[in-house]
């Protein structure tokens, strides 16, 4: 895949404060790129800077294999929809998505064109002659997406698109984005705080925090072999446990214990490697509970809270003196609080070095 | 503990906001008001704070009919968007800012203060600036504040909408053991289904003026009434399969592209027109090749990865179908073998939107 996009080392401070340190990544042409992180990541911090509403303090920006760093914004091939974008009151739907065509001067017939493909594949045919006052939220976002997406440029940024819709719309039209871009096949940058999206949507996500990378990879990738605690945290729903187990060597190779567990780590670990107090990464649905003890859960310990959420059950639980998030499908054998036993992943695949944050398996 | 009974409210000629909504909050319940903008949730709530006033109908708190009082005379905490916090002044200053407006003498002030620190552990942050909170500990002030004039009735309108998705996660936790702790009385509003089905005792489903639906959130998402709940509960969104309905003796036959071969449903009484199946994505099952009961062949269009689960949305006799996998089993363009046990589905009437037939499922008969 070619690179669409190619950031490197871009760095941007905003007096004292660095709100970017130094982010380098790729986008292949075509492909749905996402930016997942918390409020104050440096995510649309990030977008401008590539957009060029912020000039970088340091880095470079290429799109094409072309140095765009220091080209004014309209020069860039890039598309931005912001999180609010006002649509023009006073102009149809038709007009509003062919703004940018106009502004571009792209004629007549092939503004007739782009729009109604556009408005097409959104399914806004029947906005295009109405004013925005008379759109719902989801129609206004729609609309919206359509001007961003009007002008065939190298590549689209979305920030937040989806933010500020009702969570009805917002899963409807997760996966008409999804639709869409398999479609039109345009390089889509996309940012959002919520991993859900990010995981439903993306070929690739980057992972922000602080204004660094935590990680950059498919969504499987992110959800499997997080490299750092923040990732395990941030993306699942619930976080991944971590667990303080002691790593230790012995005759029979490597265990992890905690009171009440003793776990074979598999494989050999790098020698001379971290030992000692480390987390153990234990995602809620690899963990096995039930009412009485058995082979697969031997540990005892105690279900304190209970969030059903019609699909699953969360149980927050108490075994060893860790608290750990079980998730159950429905109808399951432990459904309320008190005793249950317990048995984690037999196979301990995810260990943290506590101090640097950062998964050494 | 709360009683609404018949309130209606108009803004102008349209559709009345709210079309006489009669609803009772037990004392201790956290009932969650549940609906699309524009539902009149929030209307509803302004009503009973004593923002607006209804047209027509009575509010009731505690058996002392509240409609004439001025909101601070309620007996009510109010929790806003975002918390609202006056982010100038110390954590302790937000929190005896209620009982400064209602005159409590100082002792009084400094008691009930500490108590409620305590049980909301905060006693740390009494004299940090509230500019300075985390989130957490934002809404911890922010309900505390709320509750330190001991209100009978805790209100919350949409307190964590524009939060991150991770941080309302985490919150709405914090916020039910709270609740549940202090057996504080809640209505709570919310679009947001996860978050309704996470923290109540009940919701209350509203849309265009009226409710829907009140129950347990076992009941809303296992047995809705109407189409309108059955679509907004759950996530993923509930598949909505068009079936044919022919009258048999003592039931009726039921096929759809799901389940070609029409299933016997005894007790079905004949019914005409167009009907839907309604089926959860996870009660499809999908297999890579037919088993011994052949499935029905369907080819993937998209695939969401959510991590512990996958949702593929499969093409279906020209639309598609939500079902939930684990994870790996199969790639956009594969074709999967789908089967349905249609005793969990709900029968909807197409015209009327009604639940005919709710599902089979024996936990719920109660």
């Amino acid at each position: 895949m070619t690179a669409a996009l190619s950031v490197s080392g871009l760095v941007k401070r905003f007096g004292s404060v660095e709100a970017l340190g130094g982010v380098s990544f790729t986008a292949g042409e075509g492909e749905f790129f996402t930016i997942v992180g918390p409020t104050n990541a440096g995510k649309s911090t990030l977008l401008k800077t590539i957009a060029g509403l912020h000039a970088p303090d340091a880095g470079k920006v290429a799109i094409d294999g072309r140095d765009i760093t220091d080209l004014e914004p309209r020069r860039r091939g890039v598309s931005l929809l912001f999180q609010n974008a006002a649509l023009f009151p006073n102009l149809t739907g038709f007009e509003n998505i062919a703004f940018p065509l106009r502004a571009a001067g792209t004629g007549t017939a092939e503004i007739e064109r782009r729009v109604g493909e556009v408005a097409g594949k959104l399914g806004v045919g029947h906005l295009l002659g109405r004013h925005p006052r008379t759109y719902s939220g989801g129609e206004q976002q729609r609309v919206a997406i359509g001007r961003a997406l009007a002008r065939r440029v190298p590549v689209v940024m979305l920030d937040e698109p989806l933010t500020n819709l009702d969570a009805r719309t917002r899963i409807a039209l997760r996966i008409e984005f999804k639709a869409l871009h398999r479609e039109l096949g345009q390089t889509i940058l996309y940012v959002t705080h919520d991993q859900v999206e990010a995981m439903s949507l993306s070929d690739r996500i980057l992972v922000l925090s602080g204004g660094r990378v935590e990680q950059i990879g498919t969504a499987d990738e992110v959800y499997r072999r997080p490299a750092t605690r923040f990732v395990a945290e941030f993306i699942g729903s619930p976080p991944m446990n971590i667990l303080e187990v002691e790593l230790e060597d012995t005759a029979e190779g490597q265990v992890v214990r905690a009171p009440g567990l003793t776990l074979r780590v598999p494989g050999p670990l790098p020698p001379g490697g971290k030992r000692g107090r480390i987390g153990l990464g234990v995602r809620p649905e690899e963990v096995a509970v039930a009412p009485e003890p058995g082979d697969a859960t031997p540990i005892a310990g105690e279900v304190f809270w209970v969030e059903h959420l019609g699909d699953r059950s969360i149980l927050d639980s108490r075994l060893g003196g860790q608290t750990v998030k079980v998730a159950v499908p429905p109808r399951h054998p432990v459904s309320g609080v008190g005793r249950a036993f317990f048995g984690l992943a037999p196979r301990p695949e995810h260990l943290l070095d506590l101090s640097s944050g950062r998964f050494f398996r | 503990m709360l009683e609404l009974d018949s309130i209606t409210k108009r803004f102008g000629e349209a559709a009345p906001a709210l079309d006489a909504l009669s609803l009772r909050l037990a004392r201790g319940e956290f009932l969650s008001l549940l609906g699309p903008s524009g539902c009149g949730k929030s209307t509803t709530l302004a009503i009973i704070a004593g923002f607006l006033d209804p047209d027509a109908g009575r509010i009731r708190v505690d058996g002392r009919d509240v409609g004439e009082l001025p909101p601070r005379r309620r007996g009510l905490g109010l929790v806003f968007q975002d918390y609202a916090l006056f982010t100038s002044l110390s954590v302790r200053a937000n929190l005896a800012f209620g009982l400064e407006a209602q005159g409590v003498p100082r002792a009084e002030r400094r008691r009930r203060l500490e108590e409620l620190a305590r049980r909301l552990d905060l006693g740390g942050l009494l004299g940090r600036s509230a500019r300075s909170l985390n989130m957490s500990e934002m809404q911890r002030v922010a309900v505390g504040r709320a509750l330190i004039t001991r209100p009978a009735l805790l209100l919350l309108d949409e307190p964590m909408s524009n939060l991150d998705a991770h941080l309302r996660q985490r919150l709405r936790t914090e916020l039910k053991q709270i609740q549940a702790e202090l057996g504080q009385t809640v209505l709570y509003v919310t679009h947001d289904q996860a978050e309704a089905m996470s923290m109540s005792d009940r919701i209350a489903v509203m849309r265009g003026g009226r409710l829907q639906q009140v129950g347990t959130p076992e009941e809303i998402y296992h047995r809705p009434v109407n189409r309108f709940v059955a679509e907004f509960i759950g996530d993923p969104p509930i598949n909505l399969v068009p079936c044919t309905v022919r009258p048999g003796t003592g039931g009726a036959a039921v096929s759809s592209p799901l389940s070609p071969a029409s299933s016997f449903q005894p007790g079905l009484s004949p019914m005409q027109g167009e009907h839907l199946l309604a089926l959860r994505a996870h009660d499809i099952r999908a297999v890579r090749a037919p088993g011994g009961a052949a499935g029905v062949p369907a080819k993937v269009r998209f695939v969401e990865n959510l991590g512990a689960q996958h949702v593929l949305h499969v093409e279906l006799a020209g639309s598609l179908v939500r079902v939930v996998t684990t994870p790996g089993l199969a790639a956009e363009g594969d074709t999967l073998h789908l089967t349905a046990d249609l005793a969990q589905a709900h029968l909807i009437e197409a015209a009327t939107g009604e639940v005919v037939r709710a599902s089979g499922r024996r936990e719920l008969a109660a």
